[in-house]
């Protein structure tokens, strides 16, 4: 018999993560939204944790909770967000896209429900300890290649952000 | 009840996704599109990390620089936010059509 705590968490968090994020995109307010993607953003990380990922859930936690976010604050901080509130929040063609994203959404469906068979139930046997230990080995053995070219393209974002931001270059 | 299995994360992530996908097409406040965009990478991290649980750690090291793309983004996109806001004084998507004539 599967142990049923796992089954209570998985749906709690799933829950918790998807009505946050109906919360980020209905809500007036930015820093409202931005509150509501740091909840399913902590909803995720637990998520995370349940498919045994602790390095990335701890990545999720520090990078997306603690740094994205707290650049979305301050951007909104910046920004003048109460004209946008007393402002219509949906654009024209907002059915057009409301149509457009449920269509993709059948798509998934039908994908799920036809092709059942392309994502079995195996799960293979993680090391619970090693986690990150395995993923470092990864991260500096095959993928070296890759780690470099992804700090280039943090190079390339501070100065690109830089150059925008500031007044008079 | 079903014990979870792969699929049960793929359809929270294809949840996800679908929010995003809504997120990005209707709303006007620029600050609240980019946490879209935020949401629909996320979608996609769910899914490689609930691969990774079928097929190796391959999916989480992906997962990884997904995030780190999501930083890179974020700062970039908030910054041409910022330069926007200077010139017009909006935050909202449909005025920002300089380039279209």
């Amino acid at each position: 018999m599967a142990p049923l705590a796992t089954t209570f968490f998985f749906y709690f968090l799933s829950a918790v993560t998807v009505v946050s994020g109906v919360l980020v995109i209905t809500r007036k307010n930015a820093v409202h939204s931005a509150l509501a993607l740091i909840v399913s953003l902590l909803g995720q990380a637990a998520l995370y944790l349940m498919l045994y990922a602790p390095f990335v859930a701890g990545v999720q936690i520090i990078l997306y909770a603690g740094g994205i976010m707290v650049l979305f604050l301050f951007v909104i901080m910046l920004v003048n967000i109460e004209k946008a509130r007393k402002e219509d929040q949906f654009n024209q063609q907002w059915l057009v896209g409301l149509a457009a994203a449920l269509a993709l959404g059948a798509l998934f469906v039908l994908v799920y429900v036809k092709g059942r068979a392309l994502f079995p139930d195996r799960a293979i046997l993680m090391p619970e300890q090693a986690n990150t230990q395995q993923v470092a080995v990864l991260l500096y053995g095959n993928y070296m290649f890759t780690f470099e070219i992804a700090s280039l393209l943090l190079l390339v974002a501070i100065i690109g952000a830089v150059v925008m931001a500031k007044k008079r270059i | 009840m079903a014990p979870i299995s792969t699929i049960h994360y793929l359809v929270v992530a294809a949840a996800l996704f679908i929010l995003g996908v809504i997120g990005v097409l209707t709303r006007r406040n620029v600050v609240i599109v980019l946490m879209s965009i935020e949401l629909i990478l996320n979608a996609v991290n769910l899914n490689l990390v609930a691969f990774s649980r079928i097929w190796g750690l391959h999916g989480q090291i992906f997962a990884i620089f997904v995030i780190t793309d999501a930083a890179a983004e974020a700062a970039v996109g908030l910054g041409i936010l910022i330069a926007f806001f200077r010139n017009k004084e909006t935050v909202n998507i449909d005025e920002v059509d300089l380039m279209k004539w």
